[in-house]
C-alpha cells in the first residue's frame, strides 16, 4: 500500500472507512496498523494509555475473517479508542487511576461488548481525568504509552494548552487522527468540553439511553456514556450502536429499543427553532467565544432556523448543584476502593483501619480526594438536609426550566465552554477555576439531557470553540439532524490541527 | 436524610403495662432479619445456597467490581410482599433503596444497599398466645436489604479470611413496636414471625444457618414512666439463648439502675457459655451510615394488580385458617391459634376433624396425645404412626360412647406403637368396651352402696368427696369398662 493512500486512511470518518472496508478496498488490519502507527509516532500527545497492537491485530484479522465470509457487522474492521473508563476484558482499565494500575476485568462493558458486535476493532485505551474527576485532563495518575511518569494528555491544535477533560484523551485521539472515533464518557460535561476544546463532534445522550454496566462509576446519576468523532454523521451512526436497553445488567437503562440516529440526518432546518438563553451569553463568557458562537448561530439562521430568546435562569445555581450532588454520589461509588478485593493495597500497615487510610491515601489523587472529603461531608447527619437535599430539589427547578424552555423552542443552543482550552497548569492548584468552567455544560447534565458539541470554528490563538446544542429528552436524532446540517454547510469540523 | 420519625413514646401511651419485675416494667422491641429463600441474590445472579467452597457463589457484582451494577431480583420483592400480606401491612406502592455507607472488609462495596426512609412493607402486627392470653405485637416495617459477606478470623493465623459467598442474599428484615413486655413474650413472639415466614415459604427458617436472626432492644422503667435506655442484643440464634439472653439482660439493667448507675446506649452479644450479654459498641462509637437514595436503582415501584396476583397465589395463611377453624369447627380462639402452629399440624387436625365428625375432641387429641410426642421428637405430623384417619375412628368410639377417654389412650398407645392398626380390633383385645347395660351398672352400683354405708352417710352430710369416692368405687368393680357419665347420673338417682 503506497503511503499516499495510508496518509489518507486517517482522515476518512468512519462513514468512509466502513464503507471502504465492507468493499474490501482496505483491509481491518491494514487500517489498524495504520492507527496504531499514528499513535506511536504521536504518542508525546498522551491520548493513549494503553495499546496491545498483538490484541488489536488479532480482532483486525477476525473482523477481515468475517468481511470475507459475508458475516460482517455494520461497522465490520473500523477501529476504535476506549476512554479508559469503560472496562474491558483485552487491555487494562485503570480509570486514569494509581488505585487501578494494572487492574484487568473479567468482563467488557455493555458500550464495549456493543460496538465490538457491530464489527469495531479496538486500538487501546485512552487518557482521561483520574475516575473521569477534571476538566483539563491534568489529573492523571497513569503514565501514557511510551512514557514512564504519568503525564497530561496534550491539545493537538497547541500542546502547550490542555485538551479538556474527562475524556481528554479521547477528544486528542480524535482530532489527531490517532482513532476514527472513540468512547467518552460525560458526567458535568466530559465529553462536550474536550470536544469542544480540541474542535471535534460530541454526544451525551438522555441519561439512561446507554447502559452503565462497565463504566468506573463516578457519579451514577450523572455518567453517561456517547461517542467522540469529527463528524456529527459519524457520532450518529456510533451512537445507534451504543444505545440500548440493559435491563439485566443496569436498573437505570431506559426500555427503550435501539434507535437509528441517522435517520434523520438530511431532513432541512427550516422552522427550526433554536432558543438561545440569555444566562449562556453573560460576561463571563470569553469575546472570541461568544464572536464564534455568534457567528454559528448566523449559519443556522442561513440554513432556514430561527432564533428564539429564552431563559435557564438557575444556570449559575447548577455549579454548586452539580459540586454537591456529583461529590456525595462520588464518596460513596470509590469505598469500593479499600485495598481489600483488588486494585491497590498499602504494603505495610498496623491494622485494618491504617491499611485503609494508607491504601486510599496512596491510590487516589488529589482532586478524588477533595470530592470524596465534599461528598462524604454533604452526606453527613446534620448536612445531608441542608446540601445534597436541597441540591436535589434544585436540581428537579433545573431540570423543570429547561420544559420551560422547550415549550418555545425545538434544541436550544450556546457555547460550550466560557473560553478555549487554557494553558497546562495555567489553573494551577485552584479546583475552584475548572469548576467554574464547566457552567454550561452542567444544566443539561443534571436534567439528564442530550447534549452535543459541534465545532463552531477558532477563537483566540487559533484554537477551536465548540457549539452546544441541547435537546429535550429522546430528542437525539433532531440533535445529530442540526449538527450535521451545519457541518454540510461549513468546514469547521474538516481542520485538522498541523502536523496531524 | 433524616430519621424516620420516633413515634415510639406517642404510640406507648395507653397500652397496658406489663408483668413488673423487681418493680420495673420490661419493654422490648425486636429486629429480625429473614434470609428469603430466592435462588439467585437480590441483586445479582449469583446462588444463595449455603455451606458452598468460600468465594464460589460470588459473582463480580457481589465482589463489587469496578463498572458492575446492581439489578433486583423481583424474587425477593414478591416475598415481602407475601410477608406483607401475612401480617396485614401496607405494601408501599413506591418504595426506596438507600446506601447505608460504612467500610468492613465483607461489605465489598463500601455501602449496603437496604431501604430506609420509605420501606416496602409498612405497619402490621403479628398475632400469638402467651398462655391463654392474646397477644398483639405491631410492626413498624419490614425492608429489603443485602446480606455482607463473612470475616473468617479463626482459620488465618494473623490474617482474616473474607468468604463473599453470602454477600447479596436477601434478607428482610422486620422491625416491631416496643410492644413485648417479657422475655417470654418476646419468644413466643419470635416463634410466631418463624412460623409465618416458614408457613408462607419466604425463608426457610433455619436458625443455626443464620437464616432468622433476631436482635432484641431491650429497657425496662419503673410504670410509667418513659422508656428506657435500650440495648440491642445482637444475633440471637436459638430461641433458648433468646430467653437467657433478655432474662440476663433485664437482671444486669435493673441492677445498675438500682446502684445508681445510667444505663448506656450499646450494642451487645449474648455469650452462651457464660450466659452473660456483654457490650460490642456503644453509642459514642456508633457510625454516621451517610443514608442516601441508591442512584443505582430507579424506586421500586409495586403496581396494586402485582399485590393482589400474589394475594391470590398465596397460601391460606394461619390466621386465617384459625378464623376458619372458629367458624366452621366452632372451636375456642385457643385452640385455632394453636392447631394453626404449623401447616402439618393443621392439616392433620382438619383430616382428624373431618373423620371422627368431633372437631372439639380432635382438637384435644391433636393438641394433647398428638403433640406431646410429636414435641418429644418421636415423629412428625406428616409420619405420625397414628393417621389423622385413624385417630378420627378412635375419636369416634368415644363420642359413641364405646370407650371411655382413659381407655381410649390405651388404644392410641397401641396404635402408636405399632401393636394393632384396626381400632375397634385392639378395643376389643385389650377389653375396653365400655359397660353400656344399664341393668349389669345398677347391680354394680347397689353392691358399692352397700359396702360403703359410711361415704353413702358422709354424701348426704353434705361431703361431696365422698361421691367422688363412690365414683371410683363402681369405676373399679366396673374394671374401667362403666361410662363415667352414666355412672354418676345413676349414682344422683339412687342417692336421692
Amino acid at each position: 500500500m503506497s503511503n499516499t493512500t495510508s496518509a489518507a486512511l486517517h482522515d476518512l470518518t468512519v462513514r468512509a472507512l466502513a464503507r471502504q472496508l465492507q468493499q474490501r478496498q482496505v483491509s481491518a488490519v491494514e487500517v489498524a496498523q495504520h492507527f496504531l502507527d499514528r499513535a506511536q509516532a504521536h504518542q508525546a500527545l498522551g491520548a493513549y494509555v494503553a495499546i496491545d497492537a498483538q490484541a488489536t491485530l488479532a480482532q483486525a484479522q477476525a473482523a477481515d475473517a468475517r468481511l470475507a465470509a459475508g458475516t460482517a457487522g455494520p461497522l465490520e474492521g473500523v477501529p476504535l479508542a476506549h476512554k479508559d473508563i469503560f472496562a474491558t476484558r483485552q487491555f487494562p482499565t485503570t480509570a486514569g487511576s494509581r488505585m487501578l494500575a494494572g487492574y484487568q476485568s473479567p468482563f467488557d462493558a455493555t458500550v464495549v461488548s456493543r460496538l465490538a458486535d457491530a464489527g469495531v476493532v479496538t486500538l487501546g485505551k485512552l487518557s482521561c481525568d483520574e475516575f473521569a474527576m477534571g476538566s483539563a485532563n491534568e489529573n492523571v495518575a497513569v503514565p501514557a504509552v511510551g512514557s514512564d511518569a504519568p503525564t497530561p494528555v496534550r491539545n493537538p491544535w497547541d500542546t502547550q494548552r490542555v485538551p479538556g477533560g474527562s475524556s481528554g484523551g479521547s477528544a486528542v485521539a480524535v482530532a489527531a487522527r490517532l482513532a476514527p472515533a472513540a468512547t467518552g464518557t460525560d458526567t458535568g460535561g466530559s465529553i462536550r468540553q474536550p470536544a469542544s476544546f480540541c474542535g471535534i463532534t460530541g454526544i451525551k445522550p438522555t441519561y439512561g439511553r446507554a447502559s452503565r454496566y462497565g463504566m468506573v462509576a463516578f457519579a451514577s446519576s450523572l455518567d453517561q456514556a456517547g461517542p467522540m468523532a469529527r463528524t456529527a454523521e459519524d457520532c450518529a451512526l456510533l451512537l445507534s450502536h451504543i444505545c440500548g436497553p440493559d435491563a439485566d445488567r443496569d436498573s437505570t437503562s431506559l426500555d427503550l429499543p435501539a434507535e437509528d440516529f441517522t435517520r434523520s440526518l438530511d431532513t432541512p432546518l427550516a422552522g427550526l427553532r433554536i432558543g438561545v438563553p440569555k444566562e449562556f451569553f453573560s460576561d463571563g463568557v470569553a469575546p472570541d467565544v461568544r464572536a464564534t458562537v455568534d457567528n454559528a448561530l448566523k449559519e443556522y439562521q442561513k440554513l432556514g432556523a430561527t432564533l428564539v430568546d429564552i431563559s435557564l435562569p438557575r444556570t449559575e445555581l447548577s455549579i454548586p448543584v452539580y459540586y454537591i450532588i456529583a461529590p456525595a454520589e462520588a464518596s460513596s461509588n470509590l469505598s469500593r476502593f479499600d485495598g481489600v478485593k483488588f486494585g491497590h493495597r498499602a504494603k505495610d500497615y498496623a491494622d485494618l483501619v491504617d491499611m485503609y487510610k494508607k491504601t486510599r491515601a496512596e491510590g487516589f489523587g488529589d482532586e478524588v480526594k477533595r470530592r470524596i472529603m465534599i461528598g462524604t461531608y454533604v452526606l453527613s447527619h446534620g448536612y445531608y438536609d441542608a446540601y445534597y437535599l436541597q441540591a436535589q430539589k434544585i436540581r428537579r427547578m433545573i431540570a423543570d426550566d429547561f420544559q420551560q424552555a422547550f415549550q418555545q423552542c425545538d434544541v436550544i443552543a450556546g457555547p460550550v465552554a466560557p473560553t478555549v482550552a487554557w494553558k497546562l497548569g495555567e489553573h494551577g492548584s485552584d479546583p475552584v477555576a475548572d469548576y467554574l468552567a464547566d457552567i454550561f455544560t452542567l444544566p443539561a447534565s443534571l436534567a439528564g439531557l442530550p447534549g452535543m458539541s459541534v465545532p463552531a470554528g477558532f477563537g483566540a490563538g487559533g484554537m477551536p470553540v465548540g457549539l452546544q446544542l441541547i435537546g429535550n429528552y429522546f430528542q437525539e436524532a433532531k440533535l445529530l439532524n442540526a449538527a450535521h446540517q451545519l457541518q454540510q454547510a461549513t468546514d469547521w469540523h474538516q481542520r485538522a490541527p498541523q502536523g496531524y | 436524610m433524616s430519621e424516620p420519625v420516633n413515634t415510639f413514646e406517642a404510640q406507648q401511651q395507653g397500652r397496658p403495662t406489663g408483668p413488673l419485675v423487681q418493680g420495673y416494667e420490661v419493654v422490648i422491641g425486636f429486629e429480625t432479619h429473614a434470609q428469603l429463600s430466592t435462588q439467585s441474590k437480590i441483586f445479582s445472579r449469583a446462588p444463595t445456597a449455603f455451606g458452598a467452597e468460600p468465594n464460589t457463589q460470588a459473582c463480580a457484582v457481589d465482589l463489587a467490581l469496578p463498572g458492575t451494577l446492581p439489578v433486583m431480583n423481583k424474587g425477593a420483592v414478591a416475598r415481602a410482599i407475601e410477608f406483607g400480606l401475612a401480617v396485614g401491612s401496607h405494601i408501599a406502592p413506591r418504595s426506596i433503596f438507600a446506601r447505608k455507607n460504612y467500610f468492613y472488609p465483607d461489605l465489598p462495596k463500601g455501602y449496603q444497599i437496604s431501604q430506609f426512609e420509605i420501606p416496602v412493607v409498612q405497619g402490621g402486627s403479628v398475632e400469638f398466645y402467651l398462655g391463654d392470653a392474646k397477644k398483639s405485637v405491631r410492626l413498624v416495617r419490614a425492608h429489603l436489604e443485602e446480606d455482607a459477606g463473612k470475616s473468617l478470623h479463626e482459620d488465618f493465623i494473623g490474617q482474616s479470611g473474607i468468604d463473599l459467598n453470602r454477600a447479596g442474599t436477601p434478607l428482610l428484615e422486620i422491625v416491631t413496636e416496643p410492644d413485648i413486655r417479657s422475655s417470654a413474650e418476646a419468644v413466643a413472639y419470635a416463634k410466631e414471625l418463624h412460623k409465618i415466614v416458614t408457613w408462607i415459604g419466604i425463608c426457610d427458617g433455619n436458625m443455626q444457618e443464620g437464616s432468622f436472626r433476631c436482635d432484641a432492644n431491650v429497657s425496662v422503667r419503673k410504670p410509667g414512666d418513659k422508656l428506657g435506655t435500650r440495648r440491642e442484643i445482637k444475633n440471637l440464634n436459638s430461641f433458648k439463648f433468646m430467653q437467657q439472653a433478655i432474662d440476663y439482660e433485664i437482671r444486669w439493667q435493673i441492677e445498675q439502675i438500682e446502684d445508681g448507675h445510667a444505663i448506656q446506649q450499646a450494642t451487645v452479644l449474648f455469650d452462651p457459655d457464660t450466659g452473660e450479654t456483654r457490650a460490642m459498641r456503644t453509642k459514642e462509637d456508633a457510625a454516621d451510615y451517610r443514608y442516601f437514595p441508591d442512584p443505582d436503582l430507579p424506586p421500586l415501584v409495586i403496581a396494586g394488580e402485582w399485590v393482589e396476583r400474589v394475594r391470590s397465589e398465596m397460601a391460606e395463611l394461619p390466621r386465617v385458617m384459625a378464623a376458619r377453624f372458629v367458624a366452621d369447627y366452632k372451636l375456642p380462639e385457643y385452640d385455632a391459634t394453636t392447631l394453626t402452629q404449623s401447616k402439618a399440624m393443621a392439616a392433620y387436625f382438619e383430616a382428624a376433624a373431618q373423620a371422627s365428625g368431633n372437631a372439639k375432641l380432635a382438637s384435644n387429641w391433636v393438641m394433647g396425645e398428638l403433640s406431646r410426642r410429636i414435641n418429644s421428637g418421636e415423629a412428625d405430623f406428616a409420619s405420625a404412626p397414628v393417621a389423622a384417619a385413624t385417630l378420627g375412628l378412635l375419636i369416634q368410639r368415644i363420642a359413641d360412647s364405646t370407650i371411655s377417654n382413659n381407655a381410649a389412650k390405651q388404644v392410641f398407645d397401641a396404635l402408636w406403637a405399632g401393636t394393632g392398626t384396626d381400632v375397634d380390633a385392639l378395643i376389643d383385645s385389650l377389653g375396653l368396651r365400655q359397660m353400656n347395660d344399664t341393668g349389669a351398672l345398677e347391680k354394680i352400683i347397689d353392691d358399692v352402696l352397700a359396702v360403703n354405708a359410711d361415704n353413702v352417710a358422709q354424701y348426704r352430710a353434705g361431703k361431696d368427696k365422698a361421691f367422688n369416692a363412690l365414683v371410683g368405687q363402681v369405676m373399679k368393680a366396673s374394671k374401667g369398662k362403666a361410662n363415667p357419665g352414666q355412672v354418676n347420673e345413676l349414682l344422683k338417682q339412687k342417692l336421692g
